[in-house]
């Protein structure tokens, strides 16, 4: 499979099937959870390759509104669901939002492993 | 209607900074100017940490500012995102913005406030969700939402936003519901949010 991209004006998600990776990048403030529609699809697909574990890099993620915290959620809840899948979530420690609000993605999967370097 | 909910001062006092922008929904439609939404919060984050002198005092006044700004904007972005979306477009009311800075003693607060209209059939949704919030388990509520919005195909009226100020940021939230105008009769809502830094 090639790796996925979605870019926008601020933003630019990529999925990485080889590593089983998604970086996102920029600020991601879209309008509710229809615009975040092909985001989505690209997390989902990566589900669908039912790899041992998924990497999320938001290392490059300056900005992320509620919506997006909805759509990261709901993709750890679909995880959670399979069962068969870790997931990794690399941070930055210098961008506040990842340090205030990753940490409740921890409450929804317990096993998952936050980084915030 | 005169009605608060939370924690809501009255009567800002404008004998210290503040920044007021005001939106009028009947010039462009408003999803339109979605994209303002980040404009607007990025430049109050910005207007305000370059005038702020407690950041200059912090032994890491870098990261401080950073900390601040971050906040800042989050907070004003899912602010000014819940008046767009909730603004009741009959009416020509228009959306306001609000950035004070409270100094007591020292004591720094940021107040941000947003008012929109509302539609008289949001009103009571929202005030019962507002009840939901004041009265729940933060912890318990959050992840409940989190669960709900995530099983919600539309993933509409979470009150995401509203949960992680108070449980992320540690903001303290208050509303007014008050009739400005009768005949037809515009009711908004201004939800304030306190911030200490």
């Amino acid at each position: 499979m090639e790796k996925q991209n979605v870019q926008g004006e601020n933003y630019q998600v990529i999925g990485d099937p080889e590593t089983s990776t998604v970086y996102f990048k920029g600020s991601l403030r879209l309008g509710g959870m229809k615009e975040y529609e092909p985001i989505i699809k690209i997390l989902d697909e990566m589900i669908q390759q039912d790899p041992s574990l998924i990497t999320l890099n938001l290392r490059e993620l300056e900005f992320l509104n509620s919506s997006g915290i909805s759509m990261l959620s709901k993709f750890v809840l679909n995880v959670r669901k399979k069962k068969t899948i870790q997931i990794e979530i690399k941070g930055s420690g210098k961008i506040p939002w990842q340090g205030k609000s990753l940490k409740n993605l921890q409450r929804l999967m317990p096993g998952l492993k936050l980084e915030l370097e | 209607m005169h009605k608060i909910f939370g924690e809501f001062q009255e009567n800002l006092s404008d004998e210290q900074e503040f920044l007021i922008l005001g939106f009028s929904p009947s010039s462009i439609p408003i999803q339109q100017r979605w994209r303002n939404n980040g404009l607007s919060a990025d430049f109050v984050a910005d207007y305000l940490t370059t005038f702020f002198p407690a950041i200059y005092e912090d032994p890491d006044p870098e990261g401080k500012r950073v900390e601040i700004k971050g906040a800042v904007s989050y907070i004003a972005n899912e602010l000014l995102e819940n008046a767009m979306k909730f603004n009741d477009d009959n009416s020509s009311y228009p959306i306001k913005f609000g950035l004070h800075i409270l100094d007591i003693a020292s004591e720094i607060t940021l107040v941000l406030l947003a008012t929109n209209s509302v539609s008289q059939q949001s009103v009571h949704k929202f005030q019962s969700f507002i009840q939901e919030l004041l009265e729940s388990d933060l912890d318990e509520l959050y992840i409940r939402q989190l669960e709900k919005s995530a099983e919600d195909e539309t993933g509409g009226a979470s009150g995401l936003g509203l949960l992680t100020m108070k449980n992320d940021y540690f903001a303290k939230l208050g509303w007014k519901f008050e009739t400005v105008k009768q005949e037809p009769e515009v009711v908004t809502v201004t939800t304030m949010v306190q911030l200490k830094v």
